[in-house]
């Protein structure tokens, strides 16, 4: 997964091409931390078929406001510079690759 | 077949952590089912009060991987999976888990901890995670130098708060009962009392969450007035008590009104085998320390169980002659005669019959399941049955009958 911050959001998700998955995260989320390596794994088995990036949005607060996420875990997919779906709290692995497998 | 714990637990809070260090100090093949990373709710917070040897607090994240390292140094597997389904009625219980698996034990001691409750409110629903909050160190951050407010008044409500305010300008509590009323600890109450960051809204509930995408304001209701009135805020904590995460278990094991698991003070629900440990239980307090005390405490009444079922079944069950099952108790004189006239009785009979001791007191549930009400009590069995049962006054007479009619047929 790549780890983007505020200087890099632009470019790696704004103007990339395809589906882009955003995991905002932040080091003091447990329920963050206890979701990711399972992201980790289904950014791994879904290589190729979009573009798998973390952010970590305690230490990227404005963007994240920006993109209005308040809360953590959150994933957001997006296409084309715009957010098209996005998963909040009480996250579930299936319910990610299930959203991942509905865009691709 | 595939492999059988000993002890499967569901759920690495501390109820579950504890369960897992005793279980494997008394050398039980013992696996932590967790969904992700152990720690429970107890890991969601960064102040975690009350746990005794840390006067001045500790981290609930820093506590809680201590305990998971404590578990697995003894040798606790701990399993990154959520369990779905439980078959529990046979000797050998079953956890299912989401991704197919299966985990079979012949103890099951259920931790799954509890979840904050939601109030459905108007537009909770909608901004959760856009201003609308149940874990204050998840998102605190977001919030520096703008205001929030928090719902509820209990310990874990009035602790948030105070945590909040290192970060946001303002905190205000809206509390239900009237000004200087709240439900949590004094000290807590003191301290929140004094912080010039904390501001109260008495008599009040919350009404409606407001925002375009993101919480814009609150609007909220004075239950002595009736009257409505908006406040402008930009994030919305609740903390308004837990539900525990039992819904698996309903028409499984006898749950309660509330959803919480029903057990004896050793633990036991209503199936055999099967232990509950933590938030999840009927309990009068829920903190960290109940929590790992009863996980030591299901732990402990397991390992007693598989000790009483598994020397019944070789000694008695699996003889292949018949026994005779003599309950007594050290401190029942007749029970003692009973037992040596049997001891003789067995040695003139040269191996034909086989005696087994029962301190009843030690071995409660065996007695009770077999039906033994009197000490002294003699129960027979041929091939893992019962065939007869003797109570009260023990006769040579009465028993030699029993054996003859056993031996000859
Ligand atoms: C905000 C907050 C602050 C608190 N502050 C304090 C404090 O300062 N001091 C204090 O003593 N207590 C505090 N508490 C209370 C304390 O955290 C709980 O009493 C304690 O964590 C309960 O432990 P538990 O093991 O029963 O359950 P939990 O801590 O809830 O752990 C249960 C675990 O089981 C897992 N699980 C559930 N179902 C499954 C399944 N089907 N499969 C796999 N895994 C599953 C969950 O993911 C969870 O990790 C606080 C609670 C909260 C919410």
């Amino acid at each position: 997964m790549i780890e983007v911050d505020k200087k890099t959001f632009e470019d790696e998700v704004l103007k990339a091409e395809g589906l882009v998955m955003v995991d905002f995260w932040s080091p003091k989320c447990e329920p963050c931390k206890e979701l990711m390596p399972f992201v980790a794994e289904v950014a791994e088995k879904y290589e190729g078929k979009a573009k798998f990036c973390k952010l970590d949005a305690a230490a990227n607060k404005r963007l994240s406001i920006s993109q209005k996420v308040m809360g953590l875990p959150t994933i957001g997919f997006y296409k084309n510079g715009e957010k098209i779906a996005e998963l909040t709290k009480d996250i579930s692995i299936e319910d990610v690759e299930a959203k991942l497998k509905e865009l691709i | 077949m595939s492999e059988v714990y000993d002890i499967i637990v569901v759920g690495g809070g501390p109820a579950g952590l504890a369960a897992g260090i005793y279980g494997s100090r008394s050398r039980l093949k013992t696996v932590i089912i967790q969904k992700g990373r152990p720690g429970g709710q107890a890991a969601t917070t960064e102040e975690l009060e009350n746990y005794p040897g840390f006067p001045r607090g500790t981290t609930g994240p820093g506590l809680m991987e201590a305990m998971a390292n404590h578990a697995e140094s003894f040798g606790t597997e701990i399993i990154k999976e959520e369990v779905v389904d439980l078959e529990l009625d046979g000797e050998i219980k079953v956890a299912r888990t989401k991704s197919g698996k299966e985990y079979k034990s012949k103890i099951i001691i259920f931790a799954p901890g509890a979840a904050p409750r939601t109030l459905n409110i108007k537009g909770e629903q909608e901004l959760r995670g856009k201003g609308v909050s149940y874990c204050a160190t998840c998102d605190a951050d977001f919030f520096e130098e703008l205001d929030v407010i928090v719902i509820g008044n209990g310990d874990a409500a009035v602790e948030e708060a105070m945590y909040l305010t290192k970060f946001a300008e303002t905190v205000t509590i809206i509390v239900i009962h009237d000004e200087g009323i709240l439900d949590c600890n004094k000290v807590s109450a003191e301290k929140a009392f004094a912080n010039p960051k904390i501001k109260w809204v008495w008599n009040s509930v919350l009404e409606e969450i407001k925002g375009d995408g993101i919480v814009e304001s609150v609007v909220l209701k004075n239950i002595k007035t009736g009257e409505l009135s908006e406040m402008e805020t930009n994030g919305v904590f609740f903390f308004v008590g837990t539900v525990p995460k039992t819904e698996m278990l309903k028409g499984k094991v006898d749950l309660n009104e509330t959803g919480h698991i029903i057990t004896n003070d050793r633990m036991e629900t209503s199936i055999p085998g099967v232990y509950a440990a933590g938030d999840a239980r009927v309990k009068y307090l829920r903190q960290v320390i109940t929590a790992a005390s009863d996980g030591a405490i299901a732990a402990f009444a397991a390992e007693k169980y598989l000790a009483e079922e598994g020397g019944f079944k070789e000694q008695v069950l699996n003889a292949p002659k018949p026994v005779m099952v003599a309950f007594w108790a050290p401190q029942i004189e007749a029970s003692i005669a009973a037992v040596s006239e049997l001891e003789k009785i067995v040695d003139q009979l040269g191996g034909s019959v086989k005696l087994v001791k029962m301190d009843t007191y030690r071995n409660e549930k065996v007695a009770k399941r077999y039906g033994v009400e009197e000490i002294p009590s003699v129960v027979f069995f041929n091939n893992g049955e019962v065939v007869a049962k003797v109570s009260g006054s023990i006769s040579r007479d009465v028993i030699m009958n029993q054996l003859n009619s056993l031996i000859n047929k």
